[in-house]
C-alpha cells in the first residue's frame, strides 16, 4: 500500500489499479488476446467457418490437412471419417466450449457463494450440516460423480453441465464461507449492523463485495475445468451426442481412427488445450492482480 | 486443506507433548468421518432409485414381464418394502462387508473391486513417484533461477500440463510411441505370453517373484505410457506448488542468515528453504488423490488398464447399478481414509496444525 503511496499522485480507480497489475504478467495478456480470438470465431462460427459444420461431403472422406501430401487447402484440418471439415466443426465447437464454461461457472458461482454465505455467516449448525454435504460431495472423484450423475439423469450436454456444476459447488462454498467468516467480525461489519443494517445488506451488500477476488479467480479456474471435464464426459459418451461438433465428442468418435488419420484425433484436442492454457493463464494474471499479499514491488 | 478451519481437540493453551493429542486428532477426524461415510452411503443409494423404471425391469431388459412375474421379482429382492427399510437394510449389508452383488455377472462387487484395485493402485504408485521425482526438482530449479528462460520454460510446461485434455494426451502418446515407433504396448498390462500367480497383484512385483525371463520388462512396458498420462497433471501441480512455496521461502530471515553464515547454496536450498517449503507441497500431494483416481477413470479407458476405473465406466454403460452404487461407496470410502491417513502424517510432519 505505501508502495502505491508514493506511486501515484491521484487515487487509481479500481480497474486501472487491476490492468496495471494484470498488464504486467505477459502470459495472462496474451491468454486474454487468444480468448478473445475464440470468443470472436465463436460467435461468428457462421462467417468464419469454411464448410458447414454437419455437411457430409462423400467425395473427401478422412482427406488429410491441406499442407501434407493428398490434402486439399479447402479443407484446412482435413476432413473425417464422414467427409465434415474439421476446421469448421471445430469453429463451431469452440460455440459448445465457452458456452458449456460460462453455464457451469454461473451456476456454480451462484449457488455456491449463496451457499457458502449462509455457511460463514449464520455459523453454527446450519453451518456444520452445509460442510458436511460439501464433504460428501468432496469424497467423490469429481469425473466420477459426475458421470454417474449423467448416467442417471441421461446423456446429453444439459445434463453434462448441471452434474459438473454440482461437483465444483463445494469449492465456491468453502471459498466463500472461509471469506465470509474472516470478514464478518471486521470492525466495518460491525459499523455497519450498529447502523442498523438488516441481515441481507449485511450479506449481500457489506460482507460479500469484499470477498469476490479469490471467487474470481477460482471461478477462472473452474471455467477451464468445466471445458476439460464436459470434453471428458463427452469423449466417456455421456457429454453431448454425436453429431454435435464438441471437442470431447469429436475425440470419441476419432478414436476408431487413430491409427489410420491422426489429424482426426490430433486437431479437436489441441484446441480444447489451446483454450484451457488461454483461460489457464488468464486466471494467473488475475490471481496476481487480485491477491493484495502478491503485490510486491 | 488440512488444518483449515476446523479445530479439534485441545487450543494452543493446553497443548502437551506426547501421544495423547496426537490421538485425540485422528478420533476428531474419524468422528467426522462416520456422517460423512453415511451421506456417501445414502447418496450412492438413492442414484439407483432415481432411474427411470425400477432394477427389475433393468435386469429383464427387452423383454416383456408379466405383472405378476415382476411383483414377485420385486418381492423377491425386496424392493417391495419401504425405502427407509430398504436403506436399512442395505446399510446393514455395508457393515458385514455385503456391497451387492453385480446384476451382469452375480460376482459380489466387493470381491470384484478386490481384484481390480491393486491394477489402480500400481498405476498410481508408479504415477505420484514419477511426479514428485520430478516436479519437486522442477519446481527448486524455477525458484532458484526465478525470472530466468529456464524459469519461464519449465512453468511454461507445467502450464501445458496443468491445461491437459489427458485423454487426448494418452490418444497421442499412443499414436507416436505405439503406432509409429512401435515401442510400446497399446492396451493391457503385460504381455499374454506371460503366465504367474498373482502374490500381492502388482504386476511389476509379481513378474519379478516368477523369475520369468521378460516378464518384468514386460509389464514396465505396458505401465510407461498410463504412468506418463496420469502422472501429467499431479506433476505441473507439484512443480507450480514447489515453486510457489519455495519463493516464499527463500525470502524469509533465516535462509538470509544460513547464506550469510557462509553456507554453500546446496546446503541453505537443499536443508534450510527446502524442508520447510515442503510442508505445503506435501498437502498438495495428498489433494492429488482425487485427481489420480479421476485421472484414473480416462487413463484406464484409454489403455484398457484392468483397474477400478475402467470397471466403473464399464459398469455404468452396461447399466450394471448394484456396481455403480457399490463401487461408488468403496471409492469413496478409500478416499476418505487416504485422506485420513494423510492428515495424521500431516500432523506429525507439521505439529502447528494439531491444535
Amino acid at each position: 500500500m505505501a508502495v502505491a503511496e508514493i506511486k501515484t499522485t491521484k487515487p487509481q480507480t479500481g480497474f486501472a489499479e487491476f490492468w496495471f497489475y494484470f498488464s504486467r504478467n505477459k502470459g495472462a495478456v496474451m491468454g486474454l488476446a487468444v480468448f478473445l480470438i475464440i470468443l470472436f470465431v465463436a460467435v461468428f462460427a457462421a462467417f468464419v467457418a469454411p464448410h458447414s459444420p454437419s455437411i457430409q461431403n462423400r467425395d473427401v472422406l478422412l482427406l488429410p490437412p491441406g499442407w501434407t501430401q493428398g490434402g486439399q487447402w479447402t479443407y484446412l484440418l482435413g476432413t473425417d471419417a464422414v467427409g465434415r471439415d474439421i476446421l469448421s466443426r471445430l469453429i463451431y465447437g469452440a460455440r459448445f466450449s465457452l458456452f458449456i464454461g460460462l453455464v457451469v461457472v454461473t451456476l456454480s458461482v451462484i449457488s455456491g457463494v449463496l451457499v457458502g454465505l449462509i455457511a460463514g455467516y449464520f455459523r453454527g449448525r446450519t453451518d456444520t450440516i452445509i460442510m458436511r454435504v460439501m464433504d460428501i460431495i468432496l469424497a467423490f472423484p469429481s469425473l466420477l460423480l459426475a458421470l454417474v450423475l449423467v448416467a442417471v439423469l441421461g446423456p446429453g450436454l444439459v445434463n453434462a453441465m448441471i452434474a459438473i456444476s454440482l461437483v465444483n459447488l463445494p469449492h465456491f462454498v468453502r471459498l466463500t464461507r472461509a471469506a465470509v467468516m474472516s470478514e464478518r467480525t471486521k470492525d466495518y461489519v460491525i459499523a455497519s449492523r450498529v447502523a442498523g443494517a438488516g441481515t441481507l445488506r449485511l450479506m449481500f451488500l457489506t460482507i460479500l463485495p469484499n470477498c469476490l477476488a479469490p471467487l474470481i479467480v477460482q471461478a477462472t479456474l473452474a471455467f477451464s475445468a468445466a471445458i476439460l471435464d464436459a470434453a471428458a464426459l463427452g469423449f466417456l459418451g455421456m457429454g453431448a451426442q454425436p453429431p454435435t461438433p464438441e471437442w470431447g465428442t469429436m475425440l470419441a468418435e476419432a478414436r476408431e481412427f487413430i491409427q489410420r488419420a491422426w489429424w482426426v484425433v490430433t486437431f479437436p484436442g489441441l484446441a480444447i488445450l489451446v483454450t484451457v492454457i488461454a483461460i489457464n493463464l488468464m486466471g494467473d494474471g488475475l490471481r496476481d492482480a487480485l491477491d493484495p499479499k502478491l503485490k510486491r514491488s | 486443506m488440512a488444518g483449515g478451519s476446523k479445530t479439534f481437540g485441545p487450543s494452543v493453551f493446553q497443548r502437551k507433548k506426547g501421544l495423547a493429542p496426537m490421538l485425540r486428532f485422528i478420533f476428531g477426524r474419524l468422528a467426522v468421518l462416520i456422517p460423512t461415510f453415511l451421506g456417501v452411503s445414502l447418496i450412492a443409494f438413492s442414484f439407483i432409485r432415481l432411474l427411470p423404471g425400477d432394477p427389475v425391469m433393468l435386469m429383464s431388459g427387452e423383454r416383456v414381464m408379466a405383472p405378476e412375474r415382476h411383483a414377485e421379482l420385486m418381492h423377491q429382492l425386496g424392493l417391495d418394502r419401504p425405502m427407509y427399510v430398504q436403506y436399512f437394510d442395505y446399510l446393514g449389508g455395508l457393515v458385514t462387508g455385503d456391497f451387492g452383488s453385480s446384476i451382469v455377472t452375480k460376482r459380489p462387487v466387493l470381491d470384484d473391486f478386490i481384484n481390480l484395485f491393486p491394477a489402480t493402485l500400481e498405476l498410481s504408485i508408479c504415477a505420484i513417484i514419477v511426479a514428485v521425482l520430478l516436479g519437486i526438482p522442477a519446481g527448486v530449479i524455477a525458484a532458484v533461477k526465478r525470472g530466468t528462460w529456464l524459469d519461464q520454460s519449465l512453468m511454461g510446461v507445467a502450464l501445458i500440463g496443468y491445461s491437459m485434455p489427458i485423454f487426448w494426451w494418452g490418444l497421442l502418446l499412443i499414436i507416436f510411441f505405439s503406432g509409429y515407433l512401435g515401442w510400446t504396448p497399446v492396451s493391457g498390462r503385460i504381455s499374454m505370453m506371460y503366465f504367474f500367480p498373482q502374490v500381492t497383484g502388482f504386476m511389476l512385483i509379481d513378474s519379478l517373484i516368477s523369475g520369468q525371463a521378460g516378464a518384468f520388462r514386460s509389464a514396465v512396458s505396458y505401465l510407461i505410457l498410463p504412468t506418463i498420462v496420469l502422472a501429467t497433471i499431479p506433476l505441473a501441480v507439484i512443480a507450480r506448488q514447489t515453486r510457489s512455496a519455495m519463493l516464499e521461502v527463500l525470502g524469509e530471515d533465516y535462509v538470509r542468515t544460513a547464506r550469510s553464515k557462509g553456507l554453500s547454496p546446496v546446503r541453505v536450498i537443499g536443508i534450510h528453504a527446502l524442508r520447510n517449503a515442503l510442508i505445503p507441497v506435501i498437502t498438495t500431494i495428498g489433494l492429488q488423490v482425487g485427481v489420480l483416481l479421476a485421472g484414473a477413470i480416462l487413463t484406464e479407458t484409454i489403455f484398457s488398464w484392468p483397474g477400478i476405473g475402467k470397471w466403473m465406466v464399464d459398469s455404468v454403460f452396461k447399466r450394471d447399478y448394484q456396481v455403480v452404487q457399490g463401487g461408488l461407496m468403496l471409492i469413496a470410502a478409500m478416499i476418505m481414509i487416504i485422506n485420513l491417513i494423510v492428515d495424521v502424517l500431516y500432523g506429525f510432519i507439521n505439529p502447528r496444525i494439531r491444535h
